[in-house]
């Protein structure tokens, strides 16, 4: 890939974007589809300008984020250290395999009002749902890292005479490393997902909440003010963590 | 046989941890496993939960059809040429992780209260991994494929039916996997969200009641659904890979 500067392939991409969106807007103020449907998307992002202008949702985004960030931050920390503890243990590995394999096949989510029953409607019931989606995806990239650290890189730890720490540090941990990022962007998108979800369903704040609400009464433009505030931040952030994630991936293949 | 003993060792080690988190939790947050299954069988006895379970059937069996048709067909249409994928895959991958429970609202303005607006959102969920998996299957084909296709002089209709897609089944059967669980999440969160029937209603009603009791059954129907449909397809994917 070339640094700086689109390829061809990213061109095309910013045209077909470009292009879906004018279509869009296009069959909006042609009234194809109605406005009580759908709002032109310059309308959606004149309307997300205002909300962030008059700060009326400030605290409901502060609110969100503040979830999907505690909830990655514990479900990477946990998952990490679960995932090194049952690495450690092949025969708990072993048992635990086909849960790891099947465990996105559940609705996990499902379990959402029992976390409301024994948290009360609040941040905590939310963090909860959020860590118990993400966790596993972090525990199995771990847990794949650590597969895939070559052999030789731990017998040259050996022929220095590492001790353990220092193994952990500056053999294990950077080889791991590619492997463990994917592990903490997968985390993300989940608590992503998990936290707005929780909101949309059942909370007292949040952006979740609010669009929720908005739909409820019949609030077309916060609704699609604050929709295309979460597509924007989604995109962003995934985006973000991809390229990274991209990267250290090509270093893997050198 | 050792696989056998490890997964009764992980049944009776999450029963045991259920059991647990009971003891600490209360009766009033979580029922305790036994309790939970009595009521399950309490539950498959009525006529109202199987109506529910009839309900929710329906709107995931669409679903699932309209994902993995329209997946496989989206899939192989943008892998036929390695530019489109290319320029379609971050797309495809930032539509899979948008949350998108927000565009339920959207959904339900487009289709209305009912269990078109179900299948839709499920198929939202659904349709992107199986179109991924496909995309990417058909990319990865060796190219002596397609020169051998050349030099048949097969047309591009007669290169998807003939070559490509034969060639790219087990992927798509991981990339259905995937779809199916998506699937039924999306069809339960709508029916959580906005609806009057079906298991998702079930649940959020109870919710309303502080019926923990309830929440449970259904949760474990659905869970032992859900693994046994995907342990089934994992075998099908093994046997598919031979």
């Amino acid at each position: 890939m070339k640094r700086g500067g689109l390829t061809r392939e990213g061109w095309i991409r910013l045209a077909v974007v470009v292009a879906f969106v004018l279509a869009f807007e296009l069959l909006c103020r042609l009234g194809v589809l109605p406005r009580t449907v759908v709002l032109p998307p310059s309308e959606m992002a004149t309307s997300l300008w205002h909300l962030l202008e008059t700060g009326e949702f400030t605290a409901d985004i502060v609110s969100t984020l503040q979830d999907v960030a505690i909830a990655s931050a514990l479900s990477i920390a946990l998952g990490f250290a679960l995932g090194i503890a049952i690495h450690a243990l092949p025969r708990l590995r072993a048992t635990l395999e086909p849960l790891l394999a099947s465990y996105y096949a559940i609705p996990t989510f499902m379990f959402y009002p029992v976390f409301i029953v024994v948290f009360g409607v609040s941040d905590r019931a939310i963090i909860a749902i959020a860590v118990l989606l993400s966790i596993v995806a972090m525990i199995a990239s771990t847990l794949t890292g650590l597969d895939r650290i070559p052999r030789v890189l731990r017998k040259t730890a050996a022929i220095y005479r590492m001790g353990l720490a220092r193994r952990a540090l500056l053999i294990d941990l950077p080889a791991a490393a590619p492997h463990l990022f994917t592990g903490i962007k997968l985390a993300f998108a989940y608590a992503f997902i998990g936290v707005i979800a929780s909101e949309f369903i059942l909370s007292g704040q949040g952006i979740g909440y609010q669009i929720a609400y908005a739909y409820n009464n019949f609030e077309n433009r916060k609704m699609y003010g604050l929709m295309l505030l979460v597509i924007i931040v989604a995109t962003v952030a995934n985006a973000v963590l991809d390229t990274i994630d991209r990267r250290l991936q090509s270093r893997l293949r050198r | 046989m050792r696989r056998l003993v490890d997964f009764i060792l992980l049944l009776v080690g999450i029963v045991a941890a259920w059991q647990i988190l009971h003891w600490i939790a209360g009766d009033i947050a979580l029922t305790s496993p036994l309790d939970t299954v009595e009521h399950l069988g309490k539950l498959l006895g009525t006529e109202r939960f199987w109506l529910n379970v009839a309900e929710t059937a329906r709107a995931f069996v669409a679903a699932a059809l309209i994902s993995l048709i329209g997946g496989v067909a989206l899939g192989v249409v943008l892998g036929l040429s390695r530019t489109s994928a290319i320029v379609s895959e971050p797309i495809l991958i930032a539509l899979y992780s948008l949350p998108k429970v927000t565009l339920y609202p959207l959904v339900l303005l487009c289709f209305g209260l009912g269990i078109s607006a179900k299948i839709a959102f499920g198929a939202m969920h659904g349709l992107i991994p199986v179109t991924i998996f496909t995309m990417k299957a058909i990319l990865q084909i060796k190219p002596v494929y397609w020169r051998t296709a050349e030099t048949m002089r097969l047309t591009p209709g007669q290169m998807a039916w003939h070559v490509a897609l034969p060639a790219v089944i087990p992927e798509v059967l991981a990339g259905a996997r995937l779809g199916f669980s998506l699937t039924l999440l999306g069809v339960l969160i709508g029916e959580m969200f906005a609806s009057q029937r079906g298991l998702g209603f079930m649940i959020t009603s109870a919710m309303g009641l502080g019926d923990i009791a309830t929440i449970m059954a259904v949760a474990l129907f659905l869970s032992v659904f859900a693994v046994s449909a995907n342990a089934l397809l994992l075998l099908l994917d093994r046997t598919a890979a031979r």
